[in-house]
């Protein structure tokens, strides 16, 4: 097929360079880096190619007048690599540049406490021996070293802070920015009068702490959010539109309304539209959840995510209009996201009751010793020693700890996290809700009667269907283990393909076509084609078949205590059998995406908190309406954009992984909640008895940040997957079909 | 004592080169890709690999 592929929109043109940003799928080994950029700087034109292998993505720049954007990805495909451009989201420069930030400041505040701790050491070991001007000197010294570190280190909590104060709510980072503020000030105060203690070190250390537990949790956002954005760019769609006179390959994403396309057999029908002309069957199943095919004329409605199965097809791109699909789920995608009351987190649930605890505790330990007869200076310096020893160094690693590593577990268990909350509510769910298309089942059809067949026959009609282009063959072609197509392969359209092979002609296509009466096939949803060769034939259904591990996970999601409900878009008929083959008495089939919504709705007023797991375009409202979602990586683009994480591959286990884990990391975080209150009980009456020195104080809070990170990572040890599934981080770029 | 007044502002021009340096690694890139730096290091850049 010599056609023009149009990739301009993803070329960024600087004085006669052109670059463009690749994600690329298949890397699995070291060997890969050399191969890939090897082989690019071999073409003539190319000036650099760099491959990142953390995050799977290639930079390539090379003279425009010697190369075109499309040989690029060609070379790309010969040596074996799919890949595809994309343009990097600006949320995704934006979150670089914050991790650059908290790497500055962390670098700052780990230099500035390690140096206050060299000289506070000194302090504390020789405070008997040495003269009131050394340790003045040292204390000056740290207060050098603090003040500005602190001032360039501390501000994603100032600011975090000021943000939260000024609409007059409380988190976690207005107790530690008055903490880190107090502890200077007096500490300057105290130097200042030459006493003896003095809190610089507690203030930077804090921070430091502080600051690793935001870095390590922005940098696992950061990693499953462009494992995620590849996910997305290898899964673009391409489109073939008239342009003059010619068909040139676009990219999905270059489409403009009123844009005329040709859509072939086997393609996915990139966008929404009108058919112009031509008559064929369509596959909703992404859609709809519809397993029985559509046939379209002129003048039918089309939605993207549809394969096309029979005949070709031209179409416009059309904007939603009022009373389509698209438009319906678009409006109920509004409401049901409105109506998301805004959970609160358990961290700051934490910090709301957390805050006014200690500044009470603080305000009466001034009364306190104010009342005993103390002086003013003495009841103050030891409320801020309260404040000091309580600032919440494991209350606020307590939880992004637990986030980080469960996070990471869930990656490698295939399951990308797309908001950040995603963990805590899926620790609460206690109902699932399955959609059976697509979800339940395989997102592709399968060859149903697989292991009947005699498996050389088996093998060489799925050889022979590489050679095809249409849906079925597609399908079969799925079976094949060794991918090389027979030679001189020729396709008849409308019947089958043929080809020489071992001296006898092979044909695959429709019974007649291979010479067999056609066994009469009524069921809906399923297809059956023939492939004969050398006086043997078979007959195969192509039908939707159940993801392989289906119903012993649903078993286990049940012995797990949590109730298990299908609400499907396909018929009644379609839906009984899988419901009973899984064991699932409380189904509902026929339903539109209002209808989900209502049933997710009644459920909720109940009490109970769903989880909903769908892949379709009419599933997504019901995503978003649902306390917290999944949907597998083959679903439509605008149900995964509303789905709280995605899991990858063909097994439904990442479910029970999911809901398993994040139970789990729900109870260490709760854990190490408790661990901060006993730590903050065993602390807070020494401070207010007035023997918190800076020693104690350092000790104290480093030994529980230790001891929640510890447990933390124990969420990782427990859920260690077995072998055989585990390496997501491959997966996630090399498993997209 | 008086081996303080050139003792500390050593220690302390010693961690700022070191916080010069990690700064400058930063922006360098040189944590863009650390998968991967660890993985070229091991290539032979000046022999021929291509026998496949």
């Amino acid at each position: 097929m010599a056609e023009t592929l149009d990739l301009s929109m993803f070329v960024r043109r600087h004085e006669g360079t052109a670059h463009m940003d690749l994600a690329v799928g298949g890397i699995g080994c070291a060997a890969c880096i050399r191969k890939i950029e090897g082989g690019l700087k071999r073409l003539p034109g190319v000036i650099e190619a760099r491959l990142n292998f953390t995050n799977r993505r290639l930079a390539v720049d090379w003279r425009e007048e010697e190369l075109a954007a499309a040989d690029v990805i060609a070379a790309l495909e010969d040596l074996g690599y799919p890949a595809h451009p994309f343009q990097p989201e600006r949320a995704e420069a934006e979150e670089a540049r914050h991790m650059r930030w908290l790497v500055k400041c962390l670098a700052v505040a780990g230099f500035a406490a390690m140096n206050i701790m060299l000289l506070s050491v000194s302090v504390w070991s020789g405070s008997l021996d040495m003269s009131q001007e050394t340790r003045d000197f040292f204390h000056w010294l740290s207060a050098l070293i603090a003040l500005p570190a602190a001032a360039y280190a501390g501000q994603p909590f100032f600011q975090s802070a000021w943000r939260a104060l000024r609409t007059r709510q409380l988190n976690m980072d207005v107790p530690i920015s008055l903490g880190v503020i107090t502890a200077l000030g007096m500490s300057l105060v105290e130097t200042a009068s030459h006493a003896h203690h003095a809190y610089f070190d507690s203030a930077t250390m804090l921070l430091f702490f502080l600051l690793c537990g935001r870095a390590l949790d922005h940098a696992m956002r950061r990693k499953t959010r462009a494992a995620a954005g590849n996910l997305a760019a290898l899964k673009a769609e391409f489109a073939h539109r008239f342009e003059q006179s010619e068909v040139v390959r676009v990219p999905a994403a270059a489409l403009k309304s009123g844009d005329r396309l040709l859509v072939r057999p086997g393609d996915r029908i990139p966008a929404d539209g009108v058919v112009l002309s031509g008559t064929s069957e369509i596959d909703e199943s992404l859609v709809t959840g519809e397993t029985a095919r559509r046939g379209v004329i002129a003048g039918a409605a089309i939605h993207a995510g549809s394969v096309n199965f029979s005949g070709t097809l031209t179409m416009r791109v059309t904007a939603a209009g009022a009373g389509t699909l698209i438009d319906e789920v678009e409006r109920l995608l509004e409401k049901a996201v409105d109506a998301k009351s805004r959970y609160v987190r358990l961290a700051d649930r934490a910090a709301r009751l957390y805050a006014p605890v200690v500044h009470a505790t603080a305000a009466l330990t001034v009364i306190g010793w104010l009342a005993a007869g103390a002086s003013m200076h003495d009841a103050i310096v030891t409320a801020i020693a309260v404040l000091i020893i309580t600032c919440p160094c494991a209350l606020a690693l307590a939880i992004p700890a637990v986030q980080v590593v469960a996070s990471g577990t869930l990656f490698r268990a295939g399951v990308i996290l797309n908001s950040g909350d995603a963990i805590e509510r899926l620790a609460e769910v206690d109902t699932v809700i399955f959609d059976k298309t697509g979800t339940l089942t395989l997102p592709e059809p399968r060859v149903a009667n697989a292991a009947a067949l005699a498996p050389d026959l088996l093998e060489r009609a799925a050889r022979l269907a590489l050679s095809s282009r249409h849906p079925l063959a597609a399908a079969l072609a799925r079976e094949v283990r060794e991918r090389t197509p027979y030679d001189g392969a020729i396709e008849e359209p409308g019947q089958g393909v043929r080809a020489m092979i071992d001296g006898a002609e092979a044909r695959l296509g429709r019974p007649a076509f291979c010479g067999i009466a056609g066994e009469a096939n009524d069921e809906p949803g399923a297809s059956t084609i023939a492939f004969s060769h050398a006086g043997r034939s078979v007959t195969l259904v192509v039908r939707q078949k159940l993801r392989a591990d289906a119903a012993e996970t649903i078993a286990e999601l049940r012995a797990r205590g949590l109730d298990v409900i299908i609400l499907s878009g396909d018929r009644p008929a379609a839906v009984a059998p899988i419901a009973a083959h899984l064991g699932v008495v409380d189904w509902r089939a026929g339903l539109n995406p209002a209808e989900k919504i209502a049933a997710i709705e009644a459920l909720k007023g109940e009490g109970r908190r769903v989880l909903m797991v769908g892949d379709g375009l009419n599933d997504a409202p019901a995503l978003a309406a649902a306390h917290v979602s999944l949907s597998p990586v083959s679903a439509a683009d605008i149900t995964q954009a509303h789905a709280d994480a995605v899991f990858l591959g063909e097994r439904l286990a990442p479910v029970l992984d999911a809901v398993r884990i994040a139970a789990h990391a729900r109870r260490l975080m709760r854990q190490n909640l408790w661990l901060a209150v006993v730590y903050n009980a065993v602390a807070v009456p020494i401070a207010i008895l007035g023997y918190a020195t800076p020693l104690i104080a350092a000790a104290a809070m480093s030994g529980s940040s230790i001891l929640v990170t510890l447990n933390a990572l124990r969420v990782r040890a427990r859920n260690a997957p077995p072998s055989g599934r585990s390496r997501a981080g491959q997966l996630a770029t090399a498993s997209v079909p | 004592m008086n081996v303080l007044v050139y003792l500390v502002p050593m220690a302390l021009a010693l961690g700022l080169t070191g916080l010069a340096a990690f700064l400058w690694s930063l922006r360098n890139g040189q944590y863009e890709d650390m998968d991967g730096a660890a993985l070229r290091v091991l290539q032979d850049d000046d022999v021929s690999m291509e026998r496949d």
